[in-house]
């Protein structure tokens, strides 16, 4: 925990050894915090008024009710009434960084990986953590059928991609694979100049990682009769086994219905993301069981495929059953507002819970991470953001946002409040300093 | 085709019955009414609470307290929690800008020539553009809307209303502003000048040392029946109306030297300059104030990026704090959301620190004085348009509706948004 505070503060200065040594060897809980008197939304269960929430070693260890919960002896108590506290916002499709995909040699690049080029010092990622983000899927683009490899961030504090990653229980950076139908994967050759020529481009694709895993399948271990590695292919098996969840850029009613075909045919998870005629086809998406990543923009127009999108999407969705998240595609909408997104929802239908778990644990489930993130229950990361007040109000405040039970956003630091409100200096990335100093306004 | 006809005479009949009824007259009653009237002091005045808005053939008639207007009998009443007078985007491209970006439906910039101030913006404006719906139903009943930024003069701008069938029944003021863009994202397109600020400033000098000889002339021509008058010449003409102060120049800019130059061509000038978008003129308070510059700030929510990378939510309320005169507009987005909705970005100026008053003033009044047509909008009082936002809550709230919209007294939108 990076949370200052008087009981720790003088000890850490005249004795830090002594304070990890106590902390290794003793069940002092000296490094839990209690957050203490909140309004606490779980998500995974109903309003706590006058709410405790223990944190210890990055994790949630307990929450409930002031009665129901025992702050340990020795944990650091932090006085919290009056604020609101909510899981880390989780927002499923994402260009902070401006990390992206392929290049323009190929419509299908799964070969490609975002996390070779997203700049975690960048600005756009410390106006994240100002709006509450603690988890996001950083997206190639929707210029290719299959862009790239997306890349999961825990939005911690640290100046190169790896300090930013989740990793699997082998160790690799998780993520899931963007692909994308409708017009902006449509151009000249080789890109595919219709619907029908995309979606067969697709199933070329698929087919050939069909053989290519048949042929691993069938070398049974033996490295004599691998086939020889492929990228592309590695990618796409991935998603074959579910591995990979795919993350599908898709607006048009009947472009949707393609891609649920296609993941019948070959059997992958599809997220369906943005999904601007989703209120056209809520019946058949739900029969689908596909969970939707929806955007909120505010006014319709753009291409002529996304033109239909409503601000009723959240709401039809929702009463259709699908498993609805909200993102930012930030740049598209500022991830500083992402609460506004699920609030515009809540003003064209959707429910309150509804909305604030399309903020957190609907998006973990997306991204296959609800086991460790999304919703305020122990055991899960402590990924939460306090806010100032009523989640869907334009007068509530982030003010601060816990990465893993680490602070990585303080509104009452002058450094991170330029970044959440804005300023001389804001646009220029976390590591920009002119003459010694900061720019600041 | 017999059934046909007899339907378009009974609708005809219905629509002639429904004006003579006098479709432009209707009460309001509010729970809360924000007039945005200002005190002799400059105040705004109190709301009323629980109060009517009457408005007879257009017009507020009367407004006060239910106790203190009597409303006609057989007049249709709406009910609202909130109303406030009909909202104002002081700067948008709307109407110009469709909603699909496709080549026929953008019709706000031209990249012929880097200056074209002759291009009047009643030539460009689709009346059925569906964005004007959307705004309309989120409360906005007039657009200061325009040629883009994006040339270093790109045209002229006008003032509608957010309705009509055609363009004339919508204009409010046919002749407003005159857009200039100052800095990178007026430079020419292609490779062609400007290429740089220093042309830019060069060629903006060299333009209006042209115009201020053509309105010599002209005037030299006026005092001596001698003398010939020079032919007529559409640029000049419009740049000879800035010369003498009959409508202002709207120099979008954003960075410092931009905003730096803005200032100092009003200065050689001596002409009205309104500064727009000016994401960094929270370092320029003094110079604004001591040169009467008012500035249409950039929305809110604009990307914090680019030209915008410096912006701050918190720079309305330091500037309704300094004193300077502000009201905002949507702006101008080259990808989506096609429009942005005034409504919403004053919103958050109000979230980071302006009054409340004074960041509904952004859209109503201080727009309409801003925009030189407080006579006739932006607050509610006794002879002014009955232009009315209805809501079922804080106009500002995300969770709030617009519920009604009306202008000149017709009820134009009903849906709840």
């Amino acid at each position: 925990m990076h949370i200052p505070s008087p009981q720790r503060s003088p000890l850490l200065l005249v004795t830090p050894l002594l304070l990890i040594v106590l902390a290794l060897s003793s069940n002092l809980h000296a490094d839990s915090t209690a957050f203490i008197g909140a309004t606490i939304y779980p998500v995974s269960g109903p309003v706590i008024e006058d709410g405790v929430m223990v944190v210890r070693d990055g994790k949630i260890e307990s929450i409930g009710a002031r009665s129901d919960v025992v702050i340990p002896s020795g944990a650091t108590q932090v006085e919290s009434s009056g604020k609101t506290i909510i899981p880390g916002l989780i927002c499923t499709h994402s260009h902070i960084g401006m990390g992206g995909g392929g290049d323009g040699s190929d419509p299908i690049q799964p070969e490609c990986w975002t996390l070779d080029s997203v700049n975690v010092r960048s600005a756009s990622v410390e106006r994240a953590r100002a709006g509450g983000l603690t988890l996001v899927n950083q997206m190639p683009g929707s210029g290719h059928l299959i862009s790239g490899r997306t890349t999961y961030l825990k939005l911690r504090r640290g100046g190169k991609v790896d300090d930013l990653l989740i990793r699997d229980a082998s160790g690799w950076p998780m993520g899931g694979l963007k692909m994308a139908n409708g017009t902006n994967s449509q151009r000249a050759a080789p890109f595919p100049g219709t619907r029908a020529k995309s979606a067969a481009l697709v199933r070329g694709a698929y087919i050939k990682a069909q053989e290519y895993r048949a042929k691993i399948e069938k070398a049974a271990g033996d490295p004599e009769k691998m086939p020889e590695r492929d990228l592309k292919m590695e990618a796409l098996v991935e998603a074959l086994e579910g591995k990979r969840i795919v993350h599908h850029h898709t607006h048009r009613h009947d472009d949707i219905l393609t891609v649920l075909r296609l993941r019948d045919e070959f059997g992958f998870q599809v997220v369906l993301h943005h999904v601007s005629d989703a209120w056209k086809v809520a019946k058949e998406i739900a029969e689908a069981k596909a969970p939707c990543s929806i955007i909120v923009i505010d006014s319709p127009g753009g291409k002529l495929e996304a033109r239909d999108i409503q601000m009723e999407n959240g709401m039809i969705l929702e009463q259709a059953g699908v498993n609805v998240s909200f993102h930012t595609d930030d740049w598209i909408t500022d991830s500083r507002l992402f609460l506004r997104s699920a609030a515009l929802g809540v003003r064209a239908g959707m429910t309150r819970e509804g909305a604030l778990r399309a903020l957190t644990l609907s998006g973990a489930e997306m991204l296959g991470l609800a086991d460790r993130t999304g919703s305020l229950d122990p055991g899960k990361d402590a990924d939460f953001a306090i806010i100032s007040g009523d989640p869907f109000s334009v007068y509530t405040k982030v003010l601060e946002t816990y990465v893993e039970g680490t602070r990585v956003f303080d509104l009452s630091n002058p450094e991170h409040r330029l970044f959440a409100v804005g300023g001389r200096g804001a646009g220029e990335d976390q590591t920009y300093q002119c003459c010694g100093e900061r720019g600041g306004q | 085709m017999k059934l046909q006809f007899l339907l378009t005479i009974a609708l005809t009949v219905a629509g002639f019955t429904a004006d003579l009824a006098g479709q432009q007259t209707l009460a309001i009653r509010g729970e809360t009414i924000h007039t945005m009237a200002r005190q002799a002091d400059g105040q705004w005045m109190e709301p009323i609470e629980n109060g009517v808005v009457l408005i007879i053939d257009g017009k507020v008639a009367a407004i006060g307290a239910a106790s203190a207007v009597e409303i006609p009998a057989g007049i249709r009443v709406i009910d609202a929690a909130v109303v406030t007078p009909g909202l104002i985007d002081s700067r948008s491209v709307v109407g110009l800008a469709g909603w699909l970006n496709y080549d026929h439906d953008q019709d706000q910039l031209e990249r012929s020539s880097p200056m074209q101030p002759e291009l009047d913006a009643r030539d460009a404006y689709n009346v059925r553009e569906p964005l004007i719906q959307w705004v309309r139903s989120l409360g906005v009943t007039t657009l200061h809307t325009g040629h883009a930024p994006g040339q270093l003069i790109s045209g002229q701008t006008f003032i509608v209303k957010t309705r009509g069938d055609n363009v004339d029944q919508a204009i409010l003021k046919s002749k407003a502003m005159v857009v200039c863009t100052l800095g990178s994202s007026g430079f020419g397109s292609e490779g062609k000048s400007p290429g740089t600020r220093a042309k830019q400033m060069a060629m903006i000098r060299q333009e209006f040392i042209k115009a201020r000889s053509y309105m010599d002339k002209i005037e030299a021509a006026q005092a001596d029946e001698e003398k010939e008058a020079p032919a007529r010449d559409l640029r000049n003409e419009v740049l000879v109306e800035i010369l003498r102060g009959e409508r202002p120049l709207m120099i979008t800019a954003h960075g410092s030297v931009d905003i730096q130059n803005a200032l100092r061509l009003q200065k050689e000038l001596q002409i009205k300059v309104v500064l727009e978008g000016a994401s960094e003129c929270y370092d320029y308070f003094d110079e604004l104030k001591e040169q009467q510059i008012p500035v249409i700030i950039h929305p809110t929510m604009m990307r914090a990026s680019g030209k915008g990378q410096n912006s701050s939510m918190e720079t309305v309320a330091k500037m309704v704090a300094a004193g300077i005169p502000v009201a905002m507009g949507s702006g101008y987005e080259s990808y989506v959301p096609k429009t942005r909705v005034v409504l919403w970005e004053a919103a958050i100026a109000c979230a980071y620190g302006c009054p409340f008053n004074d960041a509904l003033g952004l859209i109503t009044a201080s727009a309409a004085e801003l925009l030189g047509i407080s006579d006739r909008v932006g607050s509610l009082e006794v002879g002014k348009d009955g232009d009315v936002a209805l809501y079922d809550g804080d106009p500002f709230e995300y969770t709030s509706h617009c519920v009604g919209t009306v202008i000149d007294g017709v009820v134009v939108s009903d849906q709840q948004r």
